[in-house]
């Protein structure tokens, strides 16, 4: 159980997805201008990245059953592209608001290497299926707290006065270098005085 | 060979197996839309060039289906008609508008105040201490309207002023947004009068700078029998709503700054005089 929680903890905060790993870099910038936007966002990359977890090591074992591992990008893909397109419905059915203020971003998470990162990730570190459960779920509440950060640092630049050059992108650019850094305080982190191991 | 025969075969069964389940669930989750959008989104353009002020031709056509826009918003569209029959409404003659560059004072009739070297665009001209020109809210005639212009309907005359060709323009309004003055405004096509000039200076300063200037001097508002006619700001502004185009107006301005009717009042042809 503590290894789940040490696992958790430090894809968080640790190795977080988009601030350590740099994955997932599009929708963080592309959909991080409103807080409520940037929310369902990050519970609709959670969602993909936890199915996707799940179903990806079930088909690992397949490919591995019939010697055709080499196969792994290709499957892996096909199962997030469909995962993607599920959600796309849901969202579609359950808030047609968020799926109009998504837009674009929604299908994008298809292509979003923070998708496929953890479940290659998952694949590699030859996690068992429950520590992919839980390192597919954490990395996606790792992206929901950079993206949540974020959005709300974006929001207050709105108002700030800056140079005509900086506003907008570039200020955005140069904020997730600087919480990147922040992050990176996180590093040598004392897991066992936290966790009591 | 194996190999080859379980990939193809492994593969194949993923992909019929998610494929099934998508389409379950596109049955199951499906949002129901009205069969009216799919119509009136073919009968329109296609351009998606938001012209209309919704984001493309398939948003246009649901908001004309939900009924906040009228059958009539696709400026590019010139033939609503089919729309209004899928919509089941009559087509309202709600009058095509057209951008008009609010200015007669060219090269001919305005001061200038310095020779501008600068880059060929009327913003930076503009930022530039206000513009070469004397009169700050009068049109520059370096293109930048022209420029963002898609139809080409826009030019310059030889008299340094943007004019706009009505046969041309389908009022998508990206030159009022490229004119740093507010110059250009979507009004009624055709021989609606127009005050030619925005200028709110005091009337003496406007004589000083330009000959066709608007100087408020209220001449037009008590000739005006639609009372469309107000004076904002040292600044005669006519309500195309409630003019019925008597032209009383444009005979008795003193500096000749409101035109419309006859072509040769239009700044277009203007002599000066």
């Amino acid at each position: 159980m503590v290894d789940l929680l040490v696992l958790s903890f430090s894809t968080i905060f640790i190795s977080n997805f988009v601030l350590a790993r740099f994955l997932g870099i599009c929708p963080f910038l592309g959909v991080s201008r409103k807080l409520e936007t940037s929310l369902g966002m990050g519970f609709a990359v959670t969602f993909v990245m936890t199915m996707a977890s799940v179903i990806t090591y079930g088909v690992q074992k397949l490919l591995v059953l019939y010697n055709v591992e080499f196969l792994r990008t290709i499957s892996f893909i096909l199962v997030i592209a469909v995962l993607v397109q599920f959600v796309e419905m849901i969202i579609k059915k359950a808030s047609p608001v968020l799926y109009r203020a998504l837009g674009i971003y929604l299908p994008l998470i298809t292509t979003n290497c923070a998708v496929m990162g953890v479940a290659i990730i998952n694949v590699d570190e030859g996690y068992s299926f429950i520590q992919t459960l839980v390192n597919g779920f954490s990395a996606g509440l790792s992206f929901i707290l950079a993206i949540v950060l974020f959005a709300g640092l974006r929001e207050r630049m709105e108002f700030a006065p800056l140079p005509k050059a900086m506003k907008g992108f570039p200020i955005a650019l140069i904020i997730a270098g600087l919480i990147s850094m922040a992050f990176l305080g996180f590093s040598n982190f004392n897991l066992q005085a936290l966790f009591g191991l | 060979m194996n190999t080859v025969i379980a990939a193809v075969v492994l593969l194949a069964l993923l992909g019929i197996i998610f494929g099934s389940g998508l389409a379950v669930a596109a049955r199951k989750l499906a949002v129901k839309t009205d069969p009216r959008v799919d119509e009136i989104e073919a009968l329109l353009p296609g351009a998606n060039c938001g012209a209309c002020g919704f984001p493309g031709c398939r948003g246009l056509a649901e908001a004309i289906v939900k009924g906040s826009a009228p059958v009539d918003a696709c400026p590019v569209n010139k033939e609503p008609a089919p729309i209004a029959k899928v919509m089941k409404v009559e087509v309202k003659a709600s009058g095509r508008r057209v951008a008009k560059v609010r200015c007669a004072g060219g090269k001919k009739e305005a001061k200038e105040r310095f020779a501008y070297l600068g880059v060929s665009d009327c913003t930076a001209a503009h930022e530039l201490a206000g513009g070469p020109k004397a009169c700050e809210y009068g049109c520059l005639g370096l293109g930048s309207c022209v420029r963002a212009c898609p139809f080409s309907a826009i030019s310059i005359n030889e008299n340094g002023l943007a004019v706009v060709d009505e046969e041309k323009c389908t009022g998508c309004g990206k030159c009022v947004s490229a004119c740093p003055r507010g110059l250009i405004a979507l009004l009624p096509a055709g021989e609606q009068a127009t005050v030619y000039c925005r200028n709110m200076d005091k009337g003496a300063v406007v004589r000083k700078i330009c000959r066709v200037g608007c100087i408020g001097c209220g001449i037009c508002v008590k000739q005006c029998n639609a009372g469309a006619i107000t004076l904002e700001n040292n600044l005669a502004v006519i309500d195309p709503e409630k003019c019925n185009q008597c032209g009383r107006c444009v005979e008795k301005c003193p500096v000749k700054a409101i035109r419309g009717g006859a072509a040769e009042t239009l700044p277009q042809a203007a002599n000066g005089n």
